[in-house]
C-alpha cells in the first residue's frame, strides 16, 4: 500500500512536532524515519496509524485519504517500542487478539485462529513459546510476538516505533537483519522510526532523515550518507570532523590556507559568509612529509588500536582544534605512529556547507 | 574455592553490622510495637467479643434476633449495596480519566478525590443537612415536592457515598498511571472496540487493584458513623444503620447488644482484612511471576 503525506503540521501547545511534512512512499518499500529524540518521527508515525490527528494536511493511503479515517478502518500493524503486549494473555492469546475482536461476520473460526497463530509463531521463531506469558519471554522474543500480532490481521501498511530501542546491540543487529529478511518476504509496505542511523542505512530502502519536525533528506542509504543534502544530515550520519571558516572575496585558490581554517574563494561581488566545512574521519589522510598544499599539521595525541580500524586523535598545531582520523590497520602500521608526533593531515574528500548571514 | 566463600560470608556479615542496628536494639524496636498494638487495638478487640458473650451464646444471638437489629442489618447491607458499585464505576472513570488523558482541570479533579479523606466525616454529613435539611438552601422546595432526603434513606446514600468516593480511585490512579496507554493503543490498532479494549485489556490489568478498592470501600461503606449519623436522625427500624444501632444500644445500657453488633462489624473488618491479604498475595506473586524470565 502507498503512503502518499501531504504539508502535515502537528503542533503540541505551541511547540511544532511537524513542521509542513511531505513525503511519498512506494507499495511494498521499506523506508526508515531516521532522526534524533524529538524530531517529530514517532508522531508522524502515530498520525499515519490514527493514534495523533494532524492538526494541518493529509494522509492518502493507497491513493484513498485517510486523515480522518478512525484507526481500525486504516488497517495498519503497530509495532511499539516498549512491545505493550497484553502481559495477562499468553503468547498465543496475544497474536490471536486481532483475529478474537472481529466481528463474528468475519471471525475464522477456532480452529483457523489457532492454526494462524501457529503460523505466524513459526514465522518468528517463536512456536515453542506459545502458552508463555510476555513476563517469562526475553526482550527480543516479546518484541517478535508484538510484530506476529501486528501481522495477524494481516495488515497492508506495517508500522514500526523505534522496534529495537529497547534491546541490547547484539540483538538488535540480529533482529533487523531478520526484519529486513521478513520484509523480503511478505512484500509488505513498511516504516521504521529509529534515531539509530546504523539500523535504518541496514535495513531500509529508503531513509527519510527528520530534525526539528522538517524533512532534512530523502534518498537511499547511500545518497544520504554519500551525499548529505545538508550540514545536520552530515553530522547524523556517521562520524565527523567540523572545520569552520569564512569565505572571502579577495582570496586566489593559490594561497588557499590549509584547513583546519578552511577559507575558499568566492566570485567577486559575493557577500563575505560564514561556512562550514565536514570531513568525515576516513576521509583524512595522514603523511609524514608534507606532499601537497592543503595539508596542515597536527600532533598526535591518543592512539586507539581496538576495532577493525585505527582511531587516531590529533591536536592541529595552528588552531588546537582536535580532529579525529579513522585509519586501516595496514595504513597504521605502514606510518608507525607514536603518541606525541607532529604529522601532516590531509582531506581527500570534504564537503562544504554556506551558512547564510543572520 | 572454600576461602573464598568464608571472606564472602565473613564480607556479608561486616555489610550487615554496617547497615543494621545491633540485637538489643532491634528487639527493643519491635518488642515496643508489638505492645503498642496489643494494648490499643488487641486488647479492646477481645473485649469486644468477651462482652457480646458475656450472657452466653444465646444472649448473643437474640441480640440480632429482633425487628431494630435486624432492620439496622438490613440497611446497612442496602446502602453498602448502593454506594460500594456507584463509587467502583466512578473510581473505575476517574482513574481512566486522570491516568490515560491529559486535560484542564486533571489537578483539580484529584484534590477532590482526595477531599472525602481530609474532611471529618460529621462536616461531610453536615453539609447534606445544609443543603437538603429543612432550613437548608433546598429545604423549602423539596418539603413543597414532599421528598425527604435527610432523616431519610436518601440522606444516608448520599453521606455514605460522598465518603467512600476515594476508596476505588484512590487504589487505581496510580497502577494505571504506572501501566500507561500502550496495551490500550495496541488493542485498538489491532481493530478493538473500545468496549473490547476495556473488557479485554483494561480491566483484567487492573482487576486485583480494583477488588481490593472495592473492598476498602465496602468495609468503609458499612461502618461510617459521623457522617450518616449527621443525616439519619436514629429512627429505630427506619434510618439506624449498624454502628447508630450501636451507638443507641449502649446509651440505653444494653452493653450486651451493642457489643454483639459490634461484634459483627468487627468481624466485616477481619474478614475484610483477609480479603486483603490474600489479595495482596495474589497481586504480589503476579508480579513475582512477571519479573521471572
Amino acid at each position: 500500500m502507498s503512503i502518499h503525506v501531504e504539508h502535515v503540521t502537528k503542533r503540541f501547545g505551541t511547540f511544532t512536532v511537524l513542521n509542513d511534512v511531505n513525503l511519498q512512499v512506494e507499495s511494498g518499500e521499506l523506508v526508515a524515519l531516521l532522526g534524533p529524540s524529538g524530531c517529530g518521527k514517532t508522531t508522524l508515525l502515530r498520525i499515519l496509524a490514527g493514534l495523533e490527528r494532524p492538526d494541518q494536511g493529509r494522509i492518502f493511503l493507497h491513493g484513498t485519504e485517510v486523515t480522518d479515517q478512525r484507526i481500525t478502518e486504516r488497517r495498519v500493524g503497530f509495532v511499539f517500542q516498549h512491545y505493550a503486549l497484553f502481559r495477562h494473555m499468553t503468547v498465543a492469546d496475544n497474536v490471536a487478539f486481532g483475529l478474537n475482536v472481529l466481528p463474528r461476520a468475519q471471525r475464522p473460526s477456532a480452529v483457523r485462529i489457532q492454526e494462524k497463530v501457529h503460523e505466524l509463531l513459526r514465522l518468528v521463531q517463536l512456536q515453542a513459546m506459545a502458552d508463555r506469558y510476555p513476563s517469562q519471554l526475553s526482550g527480543g522474543q516479546r518484541q517478535r510476538v508484538a510484530l506476529a500480532r501486528a501481522l495477524a490481521v494481516e495488515p497492508k501498511l506495517l508500522l514500526l516505533d523505534e522496534p529495537f530501542g529497547a534491546l541490547d546491540a547484539k540483538v538488535r543487529k540480529e533482529l533487523r537483519r531478520w526484519l529486513r529478511r521478513l520484509h523480503d518476504e511478505l512484500h509488505i509496505t513498511g516504516i521504521i522510526v529509529t534515531h539509530d542511523q546504523e539500523e535504518a542505512l541496514e535495513v531500509a530502502d529508503r531513509v527519510v532523515v527528520m530534525h526539528q519536525g522538517n524533512v532534512e533528506q530523502i534518498g537511499t542509504p547511500e545518497e544520504v550518507y554519500e551525499n548529505p543534502a545538508t550540514p545536520f544530515v552530515y553530522q547524523f550520519l556517521g562520524d565527523v570532523n567540523v572545520f569552520h571558516g569564512r569565505a572571502i572575496q579577495e582570496r586566489t585558490i593559490a594561497n588557499l590556507p590549509p584547513l583546519p581554517e578552511v577559507d575558499s574563494v568566492l566570485p567577486a561581488g559575493a557577500v563575505d559568509e560564514r561556512e562550514v566545512t565536514f570531513v568525515r574521519p576516513h576521509d583524512l589522510e595522514l603523511n609524514r612529509y608534507r606532499t601537497n598544499s592543503e595539508q596542515f599539521e597536527a600532533t598526535v595525541r591518543y592512539i586507539l588500536t581496538a576495532g577493525s580500524r585505527v582511531r587516531v586523535e590529533l591536536v592541529a598545531l595552528e588552531s588546537e582544534q582536535t580532529i579525529e582520523v579513522e585509519l586501516t590497520k595496514e595504513r597504521y602500521r605502514d606510518l608507525a605512529l607514536r603518541e606525541g608526533e607532529v604529522v601532516f593531515v590531509h582531506p581527500r574528500h570534504r564537503q562544504v556547507f554556506k551558512i547564510p548571514q543572520s | 574455592m572454600n576461602s573464598v566463600t568464608i571472606i564472602a560470608d565473613k564480607d556479608v556479615q561486616w555489610k550487615e553490622s554496617l547497615t543494621t542496628e545491633s540485637t538489643l536494639v532491634r528487639r527493643l524496636l519491635i518488642s515496643a510495637a508489638f505492645l503498642y498494638l496489643t494494648l490499643f487495638l488487641f486488647i479492646p478487640l477481645v473485649a469486644i467479643f468477651t462482652e457480646a458473650l458475656k450472657h452466653g451464646l444465646s444472649g448473643y444471638i437474640d441480640s440480632f434476633l429482633n425487628e431494630d437489629a435486624l432492620a439496622a442489618i438490613r440497611l446497612t447491607l442496602l446502602v453498602a449495596a448502593v454506594a460500594v458499585p456507584l463509587n467502583a464505576v466512578f473510581g473505575v472513570a476517574a482513574a481512566w480519566a486522570i491516568a490515560k488523558f491529559e486535560f484542564v482541570g486533571k489537578q483539580a479533579l484529584i484534590t477532590l478525590i482526595d477531599m472525602p479523606l481530609a474532611v471529618s466525616p460529621v462536616i461531610s454529613g453536615l453539609i447534606y443537612v445544609l443543603l437538603f435539611g429543612a432550613q437548608g438552601w433546598l429545604g423549602p422546595w423539596l418539603a413543597e415536592h414532599d421528598i425527604k432526603i435527610i432523616f431519610a434513606l436518601p440522606g444516608i446514600l448520599l453521606a455514605t457515598i460522598f465518603v467512600t468516593v476515594p476508596f476505588v480511585a484512590r487504589e487505581l490512579i496510580p497502577l494505571m498511571q504506572s501501566q500507561g496507554r500502550e496495551e490500550e493503543e495496541a488493542a485498538i490498532t489491532l481493530g478493538a472496540s473500545g468496549w473490547q479494549m476495556f473488557v479485554r485489556v483494561t480491566l483484567p490489568n487492573i482487576k486485583w487493584s480494583l477488588l481490593y478498592g472495592v473492598i476498602l470501600c465496602n468495609a468503609r461503606a458499612m461502618g461510617e458513623f459521623g457522617a450518616v449519623s449527621v443525616v439519619s436522625g436514629h429512627i429505630r427500624g427506619l434510618t439506624n444503620t449498624m454502628p447508630l444501632h450501636v451507638e443507641i444500644l449502649y446509651n440505653e445500657y444494653n452493653a450486651v447488644s451493642a457489643f454483639a453488633v459490634a461484634s459483627l462489624l468487627t468481624l466485616l473488618a477481619i474478614v475484610t482484612l483477609s480479603a486483603k491479604t490474600l489479595i495482596e498475595r495474589k497481586t504480589a506473586s503476579a508480579t513475582r511471576l512477571k519479573s521471572q524470565r
